[in-house]
């Protein structure tokens, strides 16, 4: 009983693993990386087309933010929309905290597009919406592809914190089968495995996009 | 309203130790960070490929694994296996080693990203490996290394607030407590200015690190210089949003 | 050529006289499958100053990148002194020195790059002692005494304090020459020194040179645009193209009278209208 890995326990909480990991931690990293991609976007657009003063407003609310911790966030949104799934909750957290992060990340991409972009825009007359959905967003957008992708694996890695609201995510589904059955080593161990296995060769692959990508330019 | 501040006043002494937690935590966590992070970025570099291989392993197992896996396993497992860590050192295991792994990263491509004639300038100086390293890559490395360290710092901070599922309590376990005595909205507004306040103090000394390593580069003012002329509110909103 | 019939020893210790500073023996340098220099023989004697022109891309800085051990030698040897640099015949094979005996001779070398190098972290004056310090174990004393002195010499004495950056390239040059000579050299690389510089300030740099050519016997492998200041200060100039020496003299020759019809046009394009001048002077 005692020994060091217990394979009938491995494979009792394998099931139980992936379906958590299907149903919640991969639905929750793929909506979020969703909501916070086209957030993201729209904040970042925002703050660059308002005045100085709502722009500061922002910048300030997005800072908050990114700099409190998503699991206060999660708790406070759990409790004031009690009535509201938490999964639902969890889904827009993580989507709303990340896409503080986008957002800086399209605005590094929106100010490394050339100024002479923007003086031939202006020199053609087009208009604003144009300049960006024809002109700005397509240049800017090749150059933050790896850097939302990151941010995707590092959100992929952070969804056990969604156990703080009690959503039985992997890694919670992993601690209910070591506390049932009094062995934590499997199922604490396949999860990290899990982990491993799934983010590495994507962060393998993004880092491999970069690079192309950066040749391209 | 007054309610909610009576109960507040009567929390504090609680929410004090908790903040004092969530420091240790944030502190230690960033040691031991910092420590494995030179260890493993330096050993990312090596020739031998025994070695740069285990590092590498090191560095993308403690990436790949998830901080909350981490801190449950030294937590949770290790006691199965007959170590019986305090829940403190447990937590600043998991914080250090995961962040850790990630600032390794950023150590191993500060150094690459020192201009190759500085590395050409120790070789034509017949400057030894370690003395090149000490004393020529490294301190131009490492003023290159802070913005992103200062971004994993505050990801640090913020990660401590998992660890009251590890028994430890910390700001976020008393703010759970001040929520039952108070309003949710009330409870989780003042945890978390609590947090942005450390966040940002935190970021500003990072900044003032950053101030003084560029002005030893000869980049900029010294840090005196640069405090005595109180910088506006807004650049430092700037400085704190390099996501 | 010194035969090689004793190959576990030194080649045969020569006089002084004989043994050629740098030695050049069927050097080959490959980048990838660019051959950038391929069967290269050439000495420099002590006390010679020598300049390497021929157009980019002809291999010359690579061969001062070669002597300083900055690139790794694909075929052949370099000698310096008599004694090979990183790579030795033995038993008949060629065989890497362990990095302790390249070390030994590389101290023996400095060389002053294009782009300066002085180091941010460092002021003037820490930049000029780190090495004979912490290299050659000299005293504080001792080497802060000489850091002023070469300071003194390259027109800097008030900039000890100073940091590199906040010094003209033209100064920051004369620093990194500073650098260069604190460690005695017995050999030192001129890597295309001015070519950073603003044109009114290469004086100020060629001068310093130009003086230390006069006043030392410091031998000097040179790689500069500066027509002017090669015929000033080298006596050899060997023209270099596609990794091949295709003409050798002296600077009145070379500059007067090129034989090789390459060199002719390469002279032609770098000094066009400037040419008679440079002869004449």
């Amino acid at each position: 009983m005692n020994e060091l890995w217990d394979w009938d326990a491995a494979y009792a909480v394998l099931p139980e693993l992936l379906l958590a990991f299907l149903k919640v931690t991969l639905l929750v990293t793929v909506v979020s990386t969703a909501i916070a991609a086209v957030l993201g976007l729209v904040i970042a657009i925002l703050r660059m087309s308002v005045p100085k003063p709502v722009a500061v407003v922002i910048n300030f609310i997005g800072d908050f933010i990114r700099m409190t911790p998503i699991v206060v966030q999660l708790l406070f949104a759990y409790w004031t929309f009690l009535s509201v799934d938490a999964i639902v909750i969890g889904i827009a957290v993580f989507g709303i905290h990340y896409s503080t992060y986008m957002a800086e990340v399209y605005r590094a991409g929106i100010e490394s597009v050339p100024k002479g972009q923007w003086e031939a825009t202006k020199a053609l007359s087009m208009s604003k919406s144009r300049t960006w959905i024809a002109v700005i967003i397509p240049q800017a957008l090749r150059a933050t592809v790896p850097a939302l992708g990151n941010y995707a694996i590092s959100m992929f890695k952070d969804t056990p914190f969604l156990l703080t609201i009690g959503v039985v995510e992997m890694v919670r589904a992993g601690l209910t089968f070591g506390g049932n059955h009094f062995r934590y080593m499997e199922a604490i161990t396949l999860a990290g495995v899990i982990f491993l296995l799934a983010s590495y060769p994507t962060s393998l692959l993004i880092s491999r996009l970069e690079k192309r990508l950066a040749y391209n330019y | 309203m007054e309610a909610n501040f009576a109960a507040l006043a009567e929390a504090a002494p609680r929410i004090w130790e908790g903040l004092g937690i969530t420091l240790l935590l944030t502190l230690g966590g960033a040691l031991l960070a910092i420590v494995i992070a030179v260890v493993l970025g330096l050993g990312a570099r090596l020739n031998n490929v025994f070695l740069r291989g285990i590092c590498r392993a090191f560095i993308e197992f403690f990436r790949g694994t998830s901080l909350v896996v981490q801190l449950f396993f030294f937590f949770f497992v290790l006691p199965q296996l007959g170590v019986d860590l305090p829940a403190m050192v447990c937590g600043i295991l998991g914080l250090g080693l995961n962040y850790g792994a990630y600032c390794a990263e950023v150590v191993r491509g500060s150094i690459n990203s020192v201009p190759t004639g500085q590395w050409e300038a120790t070789t034509a100086l017949s400057l030894s490996k370690t003395q090149r390293m000490r004393r020529i890559i490294f301190p131009q490395a490492w003023a290159l290394m802070i913005p992103s360290l200062t971004n994993y710092l505050i990801h640090m901070l913020k990660g401590t607030a998992i660890v009251s599922f590890i028994t430890l309590a910390d700001l976020t376990y008393h703010t759970e407590q001040l929520r039952q005595d108070t309003n949710t909205f009330f409870a989780y507004g003042v945890s978390l200015v609590i947090y942005f306040v450390l966040a940002y103090i935190l970021t500003l000394m990072m900044n003032g690190l950053e101030v003084q390593a560029k002005h030893k580069l000869g980049r900029g003012d010294s840090l005196r210089e640069t405090l005595s002329l109180k910088a506006p509110e807004t650049t430092v909103a700037a400085e704190g949003g390099r996501g | 050529m010194p035969t090689t019939t004793e190959p576990e020893t030194v080649p045969a210790p020569a006089t002084a006289a004989t043994v050629p500073a740098i030695k050049f023996e069927n050097v080959e340098k490959r980048f990838g499958d660019n051959v950038v220099l391929k069967d290269l023989n050439f000495e420099v004697a002590k006390g010679d100053r020598v300049t390497l022109i021929g157009p980019s891309g002809s291999g010359k800085t690579t061969i001062l990148r070669l002597v300083m051990t900055l690139e790794d030698l694909s075929g052949g040897f370099i000698y310096i002194d008599g004694e090979p640099l990183t790579h030795e015949e033995r038993g008949g094979k060629r065989v890497e020195l362990g990095e302790k005996a390249q070390k030994q001779i590389r101290k023996r070398i400095g060389m002053v790059f294009q782009q300066f190098n002085l180091f941010p972290n460092m002021s003037v004056l820490e930049n000029i002692i780190e090495a004979p310090v912490h290299v050659l174990g000299q005293s504080k004393e001792e080497a802060t005494a000489r850091a002023m002195e070469l300071l003194e010499s390259v027109g800097l004495p008030d900039k000890a304090d100073a940091h590199p950056l906040e010094l003209s390239g033209g100064q920051q040059q004369r620093v990194a020459i500073a650098r260069a000579l604190a460690m005695d050299p017995e050999i030192l690389l001129l890597d295309e020194v001015t070519s950073a510089l603003d044109p009114e300030i290469v004086g100020e740099v060629l001068g310093i040179l130009r003086h230390i050519a006069a006043t030392t016997d410091i031998t000097m492998l040179i790689v500069t645009h500066e027509m002017q200041f090669a015929r000033d200060v080298s006596n050899r100039v060997m023209m270099f193209d596609g990794g091949k020496v295709v003409e050798e003299a002296t600077p009145e020759v070379m500059f007067t009278n090129p034989q090789h019809e390459r060199t002719q046009s390469f002279l032609h394009a770098v000094l066009g209208n400037a040419e008679d001048q440079i002869g004449t002077r």
